[in-house]
This record gives C-alpha cells, sequence and structure tokens, in this order.
C-alpha cells in the first residue's frame, strides 16, 4: 500500500493543471453521496455498528480498479496533522477529519479520485479534475459508482433517489462545484453584480471573506444546491453555463483593466512581487491576497505562465498543515508565518520582476458589457 | 459584532449567497478554529459548515448528535425517532424514509428543485423493481385461485412464483 509521504510528496494532477486551461477555472470538482441499504448510516450508528460497515465497505473499495495502488488507511492510522494535510487539499473533509471510529480514506495515487468511508454519509466520493470539467470529473466517478453497485447495494428509492443522512442531498447525492479564481471582478468591483446574478439562480457561490464581498485570495466556489428533481446531466449542464459564463465576465474584466488602467494593474502586480519576495514574516491572509495578484498577473502575461502554477502550488503548500508537515514539527502561528515567508521567498527570488505588458488589442468592444447572466 | 455561534468577538466572516440572498456567518477565533474556518482556502470547511442551509439553521446544522431517547414513532430498522428526525433533520438508515413518509414530505417542502429523483438509477434496479413488482402480482393471483378453489392454476402460480424468488444480492443486517 502507498504511504502518506509518497502521497503528498507530489501535487495533485489537478492542482498543476497541465496542458488545461486553468487561469479562471482551477478546478472542477464532484462529489457523490452514497449509503448502503438497512445499514445504519454512520451519524446513528454505535462505534460497533460503523466498524461492522467500514469492513463491509473498505475492502470493496480497495478493489476497484483505480484504487488498485491507492492510499488506503483507517483514519485512526493517521496523525493530526497527517489529517490536517489531507484536508487542505481538498481529499477529505475537515468532519472527516474529527472522526476515527471506523472511518478511512481511499485516495487515487494522482489524487483525482478520493473515497471517504463513514463520513456523514457511508460513502463520499470524489473526483477533481483542473480547468472547467465537470463532465469529465463525473464520468470518472460514475464509472467507480457503478463499479462499487456491483459488490455493495445502495440505499435507494424510486421517488427520491439515492437516500443520504441529511435531506440536502438526496436524490442525486451529486454536489458539483468548482473553484474560480475572479481578480478582475474584484478589482473592477463587479463582483457583487455577478455574485447576485449566480444566487439567484439558486446556485450557491462561497468563499473566505475578510470583509465585504471580498474573498481571501480572489477565490470563489460555486456549487449546485438542489440535488432532487435535476438529472446530473441537468446539473453539470446548468452549473457548466453560469461558469463559463462568469469566467467570460472575468477575462473581459481583466482586459478591460489592461486598456483602461494599465498603470493601477502593473502597479498592483509589482507591489505584491515585492512584499512576497522580501517579507520574512507573513500570515495567510496578506499571502493568498498577494499571491492571487502575481498568479494574475502570470496568466496576463506579466510573469511566465508557469509562475502560474507555482501560486497554485504554493496555495497549497502555505497552509498551517503543510508547513508543519513541510518541516516536521508543530510551529506556533509566528513560526507559521516565518515558516511561510521563507518557503515563498525562496521559490520568487529566481522570478524576474513585472514584464511591461500593453493591451493587445486596440479597442475589444468591450466596454460596460451588461453583466446579466443570461440563460 | 458577535460570533454566531458563541458570545465571543466575530473576527471572522463567512459568506454565502442563496438565491440571491447573501447570508453571513460570523465566527469568533476559537469558533472559526474548531470549524476550520481559519483553513485559507477552506472550501471543504464552507461544504461543512453551510451545506445549502440558510444562517439560521446554521446552530441546528451543527454535528448530529441523536439522543437515543428520541420518542414518538420510530424506525423498525434501525430505531431512529420521529423526535430526533425533526430535532436534527437527518436520517438513520435507508428505511427511516419509509417509517417518516409524512415527514419527509414536509422537509423537502422548497428544498430542492423538485420532490421527485429524475437522476440516475442504480445499475438493475429496474429488473429488481419490475420483478417485486411481477411477484406482487403472482401472489395476488394465487391468493384469488386459492378462494376459487382453482388449485390446477394454484400450482402453476408457486412454480412461476418459485422461479422469481431467486436470490439476488442483498446487504444483510449487523
Ligand atoms: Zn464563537
Ligand atoms: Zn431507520
Amino acid at each position: 500500500m502507498m504511504r502518506f509521504s509518497t502521497l503528498i510528496k507530489h501535487p495533485a494532477d489537478w492542482m498543476i493543471g497541465g496542458e488545461v486551461d486553468n487561469a479562471v477555472v482551477l478546478t472542477s470538482r464532484i462529489r457523490l453521496a452514497r449509503n448502503v441499504r438497512l445499514l445504519p448510516f454512520p451519524g446513528w450508528a454505535t462505534a460497533e455498528q460503523r466498524r461492522m460497515a467500514m469492513q463491509e465497505i473498505f475492502p470493496v473499495i480497495q478493489e476497484l480498479r483505480p484504487m488498485k495502488d491507492a492510499f488506503a488507511q483507517p483514519l485512526s492510522g493517521l496523525t493530526s496533522v497527517q489529517k490536517q494535510v489531507l484536508v487542505e487539499r481538498h481529499l477529505i473533509s475537515r468532519e472527516h477529519a474529527a472522526r476515527t471510529e471506523g472511518s478511512a480514506a481511499v485516495i487515487e495515487r494522482r489524487q483525482s479520485l478520493s473515497i471517504m468511508v463513514n463520513e456523514e454519509d457511508h460513502l463520499r466520493m470524489q473526483s477533481i479534475r483542473p480547468g472547467l470539467n465537470l463532465r469529465v470529473a463525473y464520468d470518472a466517478l460514475n464509472e467507480l459508482d457503478n463499479e462499487i453497485q456491483s459488490s455493495l447495494t445502495f440505499a435507494y428509492d424510486r421517488k427520491l433517489g439515492y437516500l443520504t443522512t441529511c435531506p440536502t442531498n438526496l436524490g442525486t447525492g451529486l454536489r458539483a462545484s468548482a473553484m474560480l479564481h475572479l481578480p478582475g471582478l474584484v478589482l473592477s468591483d463587479k463582483i457583487g453584480q455577478v455574485l447576485n446574478a449566480i444566487g439567484r439562480m439558486g446556485l450557491a457561490v462561497r468563499g473566505l471573506y475578510g470583509e465585504g464581498t471580498e474573498s481571501l485570495g480572489n477565490l470563489y466556489q460555486i456549487s449546485n444546491q438542489s440535488t432532487l428533481g435535476e438529472s446530473e446531466t441537468q446539473i453539470i449542464e446548468r452549473l457548466e453555463r453560469v461558469i463559463a459564463q462568469v469566467a467570460q465576465h472575468e477575462t473581459n474584466a481583466r482586459l478591460k483593466m489592461l486598456e483602461d488602467d494599465r498603470l493601477t494593474l502593473h502597479d498592483k502586480i509589482g507591489r505584491s512581487y515585492g512584499i512576497l519576495q522580501h517579507a520574512w514574516l507573513i500570515d495567510s491572509k496578506e499571502a493568498l491576497n498577494h499571491l492571487s495578484l502575481i498568479r494574475l498577473g502570470a496568466n496576463m502575461g506579466f510573469f511566465p505562465l508557469e509562475i502560474a502554477r507555482l501560486c497554485d502550488n504554493l496555495l497549497m503548500e502555505i497552509q498551517p498543515a503543510h508547513l508543519q508537515l513541510h518541516s516536521g514539527r508543530k510551529l506556533s502561528p509566528e513560526q507559521r508565518d516565518e515558516s511561510r515567508g521563507q518557503i515563498i521567498r525562496s521559490h520568487l527570488q529566481n522570478v524576474h520582476t513585472p514584464a511591461m505588458v500593453f493591451s493587445q488589442t486596440k479597442s475589444p468592444p468591450l466596454s460596460d458589457q451588461p453583466l446579466d447572466l443570461d440563460l | 459584532m458577535k460570533c454566531d455561534f458563541c458570545d465571543q468577538k466575530a473576527t471572522v466572516f463567512l459568506t454565502q449567497l442563496i438565491e440571491g440572498q447573501m447570508k453571513k456567518v460570523c465566527l469568533c477565533e476559537s469558533c472559526a478554529k474548531t470549524k476550520g474556518v481559519t483553513d485559507p482556502t477552506g472550501f471543504s470547511l464552507a461544504d461543512m459548515l453551510l451545506s445549502g442551509m440558510p444562517t439560521s439553521a446554521l446552530v441546528a446544522n451543527a454535528p448530529f448528535v441523536p439522543t437515543r431517547s428520541g420518542g414518538g414513532k420510530k424506525c423498525p430498522n434501525c430505531g431512529f425517532s420521529v423526535d430526533d428526525l425533526n430535532r436534527v433533520r437527518r436520517f438513520g438508515c435507508s428505511e427511516c424514509f419509509q417509517a417518516f413518509r409524512p415527514e419527509v414530505e414536509l422537509i423537502l417542502r422548497g428544498m430542492h428543485q423538485g420532490v421527485t429523483h429524475v437522476g440516475k438509477v442504480p445499475p438493475g434496479f429496474e429488473e429488481i423493481h419490475a420483478r417485486d413488482e411481477k411477484l406482487e402480482e403472482l401472489r395476488q393471483q394465487l391468493e384469488d385461485a386459492i378462494v376459487q378453489e382453482n388449485y390446477e392454476q394454484a400450482a402453476s402460480l408457486r412454480d412461476q412464483i418459485r422461479q422469481l424468488e431467486l436470490p439476488l444480492p442483498t446487504t444483510t443486517l449487523p
């Protein structure tokens, strides 16, 4: 079986993007909730019943073709820092990390498929892909789901669909989401309008906010709310359509900034570059906000494109548990700020000062497009 | 501003848009830590915290700790009670949904796009379902045949039922 250190040594496929365009949509994620018929759900089961459910489910998962050489581990066998690292990589949920008795995680080598056993439901399966690729992510997971169903009988009802612990997941048990980087919309003050338009369509937008509508690192997650009354395809297609439109608005906003306010943009990117290259103590919030601008810069030609990949990797590496895993010991918040600064400086030391970038098209018809997302 | 989970001063703000409404969750330093909000890209946390619930439901949406002393109607398979269901808005097992049909309908009102599943059907489910319906029909005919003392037909029906009753993969109770 794969060791934890082997799993974590490399960034996930979906983190580094590869050939996929992830300038605006970083990742696409699909999650399916499933339960075994008749077995009490994990939240209601006794510790003994949870262990028995695990004995029934865990071997089935390990036998799945994509999981043959996977990392498969009962959570009781992991330290709290290790569990936290998996949470920071979005491979298990925080709620799952808090459970131990009869819970397990199975994570495919490339980290694009993962299964939590005995989370809120018996099975929470997840598929992640770089860029806007919800359909591809779903197809991979659907195949896995079918394979499991040849060994386990899932709780299913003709009218209610797949049965889940929480009624918000009934039906398809499907949560589709994408993580978007929206600095253009934030800097041009259009983010509020766009988020409102998305919300009106019954979709959820989430971010971690400092204040107002700004999110840390200008990162937002858009996901479906409803799981019943729509098919998987309907849910995914609607979401993909909305996300593609948001991404288009973001791209337009970036181009418009370059056209209308090139100096301000250059100034912001240059300052972030200066701070990150010379900060010795930096907290997550500050680091994320400056990395966001470096990432924007890389996607707009201020830095080589691979610097955007570097930023995506740093987004993971500067999180608390990753820092502690990296240093091999528990760190106080101040020590973390020091270690974070050191890691960022070392990665940025050979990055050249931002290039001058000009709008390439003389006068594209971008000015003040309506922000309504029409569907 | 106060923390939504305790009385301390809120320092972390999490916002979510639901149906065009901006819902804000305010947390203090320590609640933010226990709920994992300090995770800078805490999306998995947001999943857990908000999971599609309006802010007012958040506190009720705290970790699911059933009492095992709940009263009222109980699920025959797992013993989960209707009182627990109304309190935590969670279910105990697959059979709870049969046991608490009327409550399920109430809970689902306005929660999703619809109230009937139109998505994936588990592989083989239609066959199993069709077989169960056929069996039900044959058993009814068998009863009628016996009442009418039509023993020849009853024997033939019994054979058909036996044929259909061959075991199917099912999960056993612990
Ligand atoms: Zn608090
Ligand atoms: Zn039950």
